[in-house]
């Protein structure tokens, strides 16, 4: 094994083009697990942790340049305000220890199912920027990312270099389920946002398909019906049927296996659970928002 | 491959230290500091949390080769760091260093038992400590989230943290 340890994203770049079998090491926390249990043995280690600009962020205007090896707890005391999906989403990523290492490039890179990132990078919408020296710099839609059971749309010379993240432009949420409230990899998970400016409702499934999936027939069904009923502009809760078929659309979404953590059945109905739940919690925050504005007016 | 880093603010330097080996494995078996216990070898005990450039981490989880350059706190540097020595230090030892508050902390409430899980508890409550004097029990519960403990129930050790955080109140 060789250990490559670029000082540059410029370096890193050229060292995965000579060695595309290279695996990226940054917060190690996916990779040092499978040497340690000797489940691989990369011809190549390619060390991020010298390449400074991965751990910047850019708070833009519409969305957040969000480096690939910025932390889960730098996300939790940086961004909560611009990315509050993701936020929580990185609250509930194992531990402590685990969130100073990890971040959401690794996430991407790992691309399994129950990524903690991913239904609320989904939920929020989002654009992976990759790049190699050959080919320069190209962003993926997230929802073009996640190909497969730990597979994603990157080339062998590729790296992911950050993620563009769409600022909450309304209330998000993210739910998970395990069997305790640290250390846990999700049974299941799910993240939603309000997007009050387009009138849409966005979704994330985590750990509950092959891949991260959205539930798209359930947030049309929804965007729907709020838009019929003029929920936007009147605020009212909406109606327990409305939200009842939301979940059962987003149960339908999910394609679950039977495995250690959790039965397909259960996966399918506890989707259903956080879809309803996450639901309410963001459609009330949305009308307590909607209801400050009237009353400064 | 050679590794050079600061190990309890001393220098140090690993040769011969293979490319996939972990921070782990170097501090335990080459640097000789036992310490740092070695447990699930994938992030989920926290029994071998040091610090890195000052940021708890499970060492089992950094690659020898990403340390490089870079400054490691382990259990065994607690009391050279905090306590207060009362008589002569024995330099290669460490023999005669009073202990660290949260050290004597944990020994005062009886939050050791087998003593596995200790170091890494240690090392995270320490940390926890200097960002957050005065912390909740919700506080602590988090910041010892990632620290599994089979003996105690965990109620010994928050009694610990409590102590510690109580007697560095009382000392400033």
């Amino acid at each position: 094994m060789d250990f490559l340890r670029p000082a540059c994203w410029e370096e890193a770049l050229a060292a995965k083009a000579e060695h595309p079998t290279a695996v990226p090491i940054a917060g190690g926390t996916d990779v040092m697990v499978e040497i340690n249990f000797d489940h691989r043995r990369p011809e190549y280690l390619l060390d991020l942790n010298r390449v400074g600009d991965l751990y910047e962020w850019e708070v833009g205007e519409d969305s957040v340049r969000l480096g690939a090896s910025v932390s889960y707890t730098t996300i939790m005391e940086n961004l909560r305000a611009e990315l509050p999906g993701l936020a929580l989403a990185s609250h509930t990523v194992a531990s402590p220890q685990i969130r100073n290492r990890g971040g959401v490039g690794g996430n991407l890179g790992t691309a399994s199912p129950a990524g903690d990132a991913h239904p609320a990078l989904l939920a929020a919408g989002a654009e992976v920027e990759v790049q190699s020296a050959g080919r320069g710099t190209r962003r993926i839609p997230v929802d073009d990312f996640y190909t497969g059971v730990k597979r994603n749309a990157l080339a062998a010379d590729e790296l992911i270099r950050a993620v563009h993240i769409k600022k909450a432009d309304g209330p998000q949420q993210f739910s998970k389920v395990g069997t305790r409230n640290a250390m846990v990899i999700a049974v299941c998970a799910f993240g939603l946002a309000l997007h009050p400016g387009s009138r849409t409702v966005r979704t994330g499934i985590g750990s509950a398909a092959p891949t991260p999936v959205r539930a798209e027939a359930a947030e049309e069904f929804l965007n729907a019906a709020l838009e019929e009923g003029g929920f936007w502009d009147n605020g009212r809760i909406v109606p327990p049927s409305v939200a009842k078929r939301f979940a059962e659309l987003c149960s339908g979404a999910c394609n679950p296996i039977d495995d250690v953590r959790g039965t397909a059945s259960y996966r399918r109905h506890a989707v259903g659970v956080m879809a309803r739940r996450t639901l309410t919690w963001t459609w009330e925050s949305y009308r307590g928002t909607a209801a400050r504005t009237e009353g400064v007016a | 491959m050679r590794v050079n880093f600061t190990v309890n603010g001393r220098p140090q330097q690993a040769d011969d230290v293979w490319e996939g080996e972990s921070l782990l494995y170097v501090l335990r078996e080459r640097m000789g500091l036992p310490g740092s216990k070695n447990a699930c070898e994938q992030g989920e005990c926290g029994s071998c949390t040091v610090r890195l450039d000052g940021v708890p981490v499970c060492a089992c989880l950094v690659a020898a080769g990403q340390v490089e350059g870079r400054e490691v706190v382990t259990v065994e540097g607690l009391a050279e760091a905090k306590g207060r020595a009362a008589g002569p230090v024995d330099s290669q030892t460490g023999e005669g260093t009073a202990l660290s508050p949260v050290q004597q902390a944990f020994i005062d409430a009886g939050a050791v038992q087998c003593g596995f899980c200790t170091p890494g508890l240690l090392v995270a409550a320490d940390e926890m400590l200097e960002r957050n004097p005065d912390p909740s029990d919700a506080d602590i519960r988090e910041a010892l989230s990632g620290n599994l403990c089979r003996c105690t129930g965990y109620e010994k050790i928050m009694d610990a943290v409590r102590l510690a955080a109580a007697r560095q109140g009382e000392a400033v």
